[in-house]
């Protein structure tokens, strides 16, 4: 067997580009692989074989034609929140089912023209609300590396698809660290662009203010290439920004020097309570960045610990004004009553999980007359304090090395029951979200347990070149992102 | 900030986010919500009277399109996905009495 979907982006193209195989040998070994692992893994809720099969022989045509573009024939998983046109859209939540998405977001027909083929749907915490896909109501999903661990969220279907090799990329959303963590538990590469860089149209929103769409992938490579076809600006995203868009792929460095880049390590970072592993694990991937000829400064993001409190104060007030949509009159399920105002009542009640409704009532209690000021109010103003503190953090280096989390994937079970433990494990990733800037993930070790380890490479606005350079130096020159776990 | 919390009543902000909770959900989420509510009190610590608020930390102002005619999306695949339609129109309880 070939196995191609052992492969990644890169080396697919050129295999593709050289006549040594077809976009539908890739789709056929990436759903062998799904028919062998998916069962233990669970990262897929829904996929059309036949739908898939069409469109890389699509692709197999227009490079027959003569077309060239990096993504052609390319398979990619998608987070089950964004609207591809035909396919359900169900955001792993009961009050979904049955939806069927009438149109195409823009990062999807963003990855139509490039030729990608758009390979299934991929689980995730409901609404994207939840850092383990525990919250998911309609699949369940497990760490490639350890069944019986979490493969983080919430986009953990995307992440476990990638790192047990059933796609070859996927598309994920990152709200205060959901693309980032889910890549660190399962040793994979994941970026969350800037805000305004990746359109949002056609993904289901969660918090309007911090959501991105983002790539999840083998290397940091295939992430640039991926990253490339989905930025842009896009008139249906009034938060969209027009810029020009770097060939991220094409602009990374064959060596791996990285001499006359200043990189920033934050005090604060090593947080209480952090793993003694993953400490170590960062500090030495911080030695490495410096053998490669980085100067190491020292850079402090005081403001920093308040990201929690900040993130579940404007998160949740944006969520409940986002889902106020569902409320079973246009779309999905519906429980009838004798007014309008028991339907929704009644649809709600039903249709979503316990996590998603803690956080609608959340959200509407900050909002609420006479709290707004104590809480909402207060939240914004301390997150132009967290987004001050990167400005001045980006005066002194070119870019910051953290942990992603403070520890490893961990047990099925283990923070279900205590929503606060799991909220304070996105300490690391949700200042980004709200200063608004980027940050990757990507492989520097593993603990002792077998689980992966991440590290986090922030970037200042709009420096995703920067983030994916440091990245690839630190990649090629390591062998983390080589191992793969044994299904 | 700890004076407010207090008052908070899970089955009433419910009500008003359209959700009913089962008795069991009431006392689970009112401990889970106040320990949460408990938790952000910290930004209390903060100073912030001279601060500006951040509503989206990446500004952008006034974006506007033309006044041009531009595709919708296809009725029948919208209407489709409606639990109950008829004619063309979603259909719903009815809202006024005559």
């Amino acid at each position: 067997m070939a196995e191609l979907n052992k492969l990644t982006i890169a080396e697919l193209s050129e295999k593709l580009a050289a006549g040594d195989c077809t976009s539908v040998d890739i789709v056929n070994d990436v759903l062998a692989s799904i028919d062998a692992n998916d069962g233990n893994v669970g990262a897929y809720l829904t996929i059309d074989r036949e739908d898939a099969l069409e469109q890389a022989r699509v692709a197999d045509g227009r490079r027959a034609a003569g077309e060239k573009l990096p993504m052609l024939g390319i398979p990619v998983a998608i987070k089950d929140l964004l609207n591809v046109k035909g396919q359900p859209c169900t955001c792993s939540s009961k009050i979904l089912e049955g939806y069927v998405a009438p149109y195409d977001a823009t990062v999807i027909s963003k990855l139509r023209e490039a030729g990608a083929v758009l390979l299934g749907r991929v689980n995730m915490d409901e609404f994207a609300m939840g850092s383990s896909t525990e919250n998911a109501a309609l699949g369940k999903t497990s760490n490639p590396w350890n069944l019986d661990h979490v493969p983080g969220g919430s986009s953990g279907g995307s992440a476990a698809c990638v790192a047990a090799d059933e796609a070859i990329a996927s598309l994920g959303s990152d709200t205060g660290g959901s693309i980032r963590q889910p890549a660190a538990f399962c040793g994979c590469v994941g970026v969350k662009p800037t805000y305004g860089r990746v359109s949002r149209y056609g993904l289901t929103a969660f918090a309007s203010s911090l959501d991105q769409i983002g790539p999840l992938t083998k290397t940091v490579k295939d992430s640039a290439i991926l990253l490339e076809t989905l930025c842009g600006h896009d008139s249906m995203d009034s938060s969209s920004i027009e810029m020009e868009v770097p060939t991220f792929g094409k602009n990374l460095p064959s060596d791996t020097s990285l001499a006359g880049m200043k990189l920033g390590l934050p005090r604060e970072y090593f947080v209480e309570g952090m793993d003694p592993e993953v400490e170590k694990s960062v500090r030495d991937a911080v030695e490495h960045c410096k053998s490669l000829g980085a100067e190491i400064v020292d850079v402090s993001l005081p403001n920093a610990k308040y990201a929690i409190a900040v993130y579940y104060i404007i998160a949740t007030a944006e969520a409940s004004a986002n889902l106020a949509r569902f409320d079973g009159i246009r779309y999905g399920m519906r429980l009838d009553g004798k007014d309008p105002a028991e339907l929704y009542a009644k649809t709600r009640s039903a249709g979503f999980g316990q996590e998603v409704k803690r956080r609608i009532i959340l959200g509407t209690y900050v909002l609420s007359s006479g709290y707004y000021d104590a809480y909402y109010k207060k939240a914004q103003k301390v997150r132009t304090l967290i987004r001050d503190d990167f400005k001045e953090a980006f005066k002194e280096c070119d870019a910051i090395l953290a942990p992603v989390t403070p520890t490893p994937a961990y047990k099925k079970g283990d923070k279900t029951d205590d929503p606060l433990k799991m909220y304070l494990d996105d300490i690391l990733t949700t200042p980004i979200n709200l200063a608004g800037n980027c940050a990757l993930s990507l492989p520097c070790g593993f603990a002792s347990n077998g689980m992966p380890i991440g590290l986090q490479i922030i970037g200042d606005d709009f420096q995703e070149e920067t983030i994916l350079k440091v990245g690839h130096a630190y990649e090629q020159s390591t062998e983390w992102h080589k191992q793969r776990p044994s299904l | 900030m700890s004076e407010t919390h207090d008052g908070m009543d899970v089955g009433y902000v419910a009500k008003l986010a359209c959700i009913d909770l089962t008795d069991e959900e009431k006392t689970l989420f009112q401990g889970q919500l106040d320990q949460v509510l408990h938790y952000v009190e910290q930004l209390n610590e903060l100073d912030v009277s001279e601060v500006e608020p951040t509503a989206h930390a990446i500004p952008v102002f006034n974006v506007l399109r033309k006044d041009e005619l531009g595709t919708s999306l296809n009725h029948d695949d919208v209407i489709a996905n409606a639990p109950s339609a008829a004619d063309g129109h979603v259909r719903v309880p009815k809202i006024i009495d005559q």
